[in-house]
């Protein structure tokens, strides 16, 4: 009795970190720019594709295309940061979910075209692919070394939001973004350097995901509802939130296909639902969102 | 004084409902697949059914504000009751969707007491989860609802106990076509209404409309409550015509192509919802042989443009062409 639920929790665990690395960058550039991205799956969904690519077709270890599924997925964000979202800061929500659907469209139907629609494989090397079984529950080490990625990601951002310069810089422009400014902050420099990071942690996570859940073209719908519930709840700009938010929705999901296999997602919609209408913030908001 | 200036203002308001020329030609020209094409008499029913929830989606985005990534909710509730009520034996076509408005509305009355108190990115979470809770209930109880192969056995009476469903549409598309003028009518009295002013006037400054005593929150509540039942008067109506009803009714993809429909033709101007559907449903039956994945790549690209270089549709974009601007 124990020791299935403890697979379950590790499990959840796992999943949840994996949802917070897809989300957390979202989180953070929603909270300081109000831009509705929705196109932030379409980045992890980048991020997968490179890391499968490289290790596919130009037979690089799995660990060495992560770093480039980072690096790449932040610059062509930024690309696009530049040449297309800045232009809509000031827009309706309207426009923005517009031109960001707009983009996931565009990002389905390119990589369907240029991979197809099936699964792409992965190869990890042989150190994380075995188990360990502890008192009965069998630990992927797969599992572990995504928790352990998570946490290292967490600890850094917390670290650079909290102890450096450029993350005061980013929590005041968050605070007050006019503030901010007439403080000589260059608040669309903070923004961009922000914006490439948060899109190369999802695409890092779409690296990281191939394993667990898989990777195709609708990755960027499909996990851009999850993504967008994990900012919705844990709060806008807030690191703690999101990674609470994340691994709640990781346990609860991976709890509820594991006990009640017939209720499928309902669970997470209508937790969903409450929580917002409880705190439309999210858990850790601190203003309106 | 201020009895001539209220005066005033409903003479305003009665000067913007008049019918203009270029109105009158569009309903005439919705005759003309009759003669021209009625090899696509199916095509322009879908069509008519699509402007009429587009129509429904524009009051609550266009012109109260309120973005919403899960109308396809209503339709799909719509359909599966006049779907479910056909099925059971009651065939009549118009009290099906009396029945699949009253029910949309309930459920939209219901929802709405969520939607009006959230703002941003909640009301957007909100309204998508709603529709994904909806979606995973109708998947479930595939006992009621036919789950994956959709309802069988739909079998609808004849129209007015006169007119017989055909093959080829053509009671279809004219049931269809007196619907969308029907709610056309209600839509444009509504929005030239004192009511459809203050809520765009909440779309504009939402916090100005307590201190001059409208509650917003009770406003929106009414429109969106109207919006869910024409949603599923549209719903009925594709249920009644295909007498057919699957999950996609209810489904994301729905909502997410009337938003970029809407914002084809233009939001906040009543036919733009319209002019999208025609537009945007026409192009998609055209490249139907292609693979549809790929379609959706010149939508995506379709939508970027528009909103980068004709932020308010194909409509807004004629009306800025025009000196003096009717809006």
């Amino acid at each position: 009795m124990i020791a299935p639920a403890v697979g379950v929790i590790f499990d959840g665990l796992a999943y949840g970190m994996l949802l917070f690395l897809l989300a957390v960058g979202l989180s953070v550039t929603l909270g300081l720019m109000n831009f509705v991205n929705l196109a932030h799956g379409a980045f992890a969904m980048f991020g997968g594709y490179v890391a499968a690519t490289l290790m596919n077709t130009l037979g690089w270890p799995f660990l060495t295309t992560l770093p480039v599924a980072f690096l790449l997925t932040a610059v062509v964000s930024v690309a696009f940061e530049r040449a297309l979202y800045r232009r809509l800061y000031r827009a309706t929500e309207l426009d923005q979910v517009l031109l960001t659907i707009g983009l996931v469209f565009m990002s389905v139907a390119a990589t369907a075209y240029i991979y197809g629609t099936q699964q792409q494989p992965v190869r990890l090397p042989a150190f994380l692919r075995g188990y360990t079984a502890i008192d009965g529950v069998n630990l992927s080490h797969y599992r572990l070394f995504l928790i352990v990625v998570a946490l290292v990601v967490t600890l850094v951002l917390v670290v650079a939001l909290e102890r450096t310069r450029f993350g005061a810089q980013v929590r005041a422009s968050v605070d007050n973004q006019r503030m901010a400014r007439g403080l000589g902050i260059n608040v669309e420099l903070v923004f961009a350097a922000t914006f490439a990071l948060g899109s190369g942690l999802a695409g890092l996570g779409g690296a990281l995901s191939i394993e667990i859940i898989g990777l195709d073209p609708n990755f960027a719908f499909t996990y851009l509802i999850y993504v967008l519930i994990v900012v919705a709840v844990g709060g806008l700009g807030s690191i703690r939130g999101s990674l609470l938010a994340a691994v709640l929705l990781g346990v609860s999901d991976a709890a509820g296909k594991y006990y009640v296999p017939t209720l499928g997602s309902f669970l997470i919609y209508l937790v969903m639902i409450s929580l917002l209408l409880w705190r439309p913030a999210g858990l850790f908001g601190r203003r309106a969102a | 004084m201020s009895h001539t200036r209220a005066i005033d203002a409903l003479r305003h308001l009665a000067a913007r409902q008049r019918w203009r020329p270029v109105e009158v030609a569009f309903w005439v020209a919705t005759l003309l697949p009759f003669v021209l094409a009625p090899a696509y008499l199916t095509l322009a029913s879908q069509i008519a059914i699509t402007a009429i929830f587009a129509v429904s989606l524009d009051l609550i985005v266009g012109y109260a504000g309120l973005v919403s990534l899960g109308h396809a909710t209503f339709f799909g509730l719509g359909a599966y009751t006049a779907g479910l009520l056909a099925k059971a034996g009651w065939g009549e076509p118009l009290s099906g969707l009396l029945l699949a408005a009253s029910v949309a509305g309930c459920f939209g009355w219901l929802t709405g007491f969520i939607v009006v108190r959230v703002r941003h990115l909640a009301l957007i979470m909100i309204t998508l989860g709603i529709g994904l809770l909806l979606y995973e209930v109708a998947n479930r109880e595939s006992w009621l609802t036919g789950g994956n192969d959709g309802l069988q056995g739909v079998v609808i009476w004849k129209l007015l106990g006169r007119f017989d469903f055909d093959l080829y549409g053509t009671t279809a598309y004219t049931y269809a076509l007196a619907m969308l003028l029907l709610v056309v009518l209600m839509a444009r009295r509504l929005i030239h209404s004192p009511f459809g002013l203050s809520l765009r006037a909440i779309r504009e400054n939402e916090r100005r409309m307590s201190p001059i005593g409208i509650s917003s929150r009770a406003q929106l509540h009414r429109i969106y409550t109207i919006a869910a039942a024409i949603a599923g008067i549209a719903g009925g109506l594709l249920a009644q015509t295909t007498q057919f009803v699957d999950l996609s009714t209810l489904g994301f993809q729905r909502s997410a192509d009337l938003l970029v429909m809407l914002a084809l033709g233009g939001t906040g101007r009543l036919y733009g919802g319209v002019l999208g559907a025609i537009v945007f449903m026409i192009a998609r039956d055209r490249l139907a042989d292609v693979n549809p994945q790929y379609w959706y790549f010149w939508i995506g690209l379709l939508l970027v443009c528009v909103v980068l270089f004709v932020p308010n549709g194909i409509l807004g974009g004629l009306a800025r062409l025009k000196p003096r601007d009717t809006q």
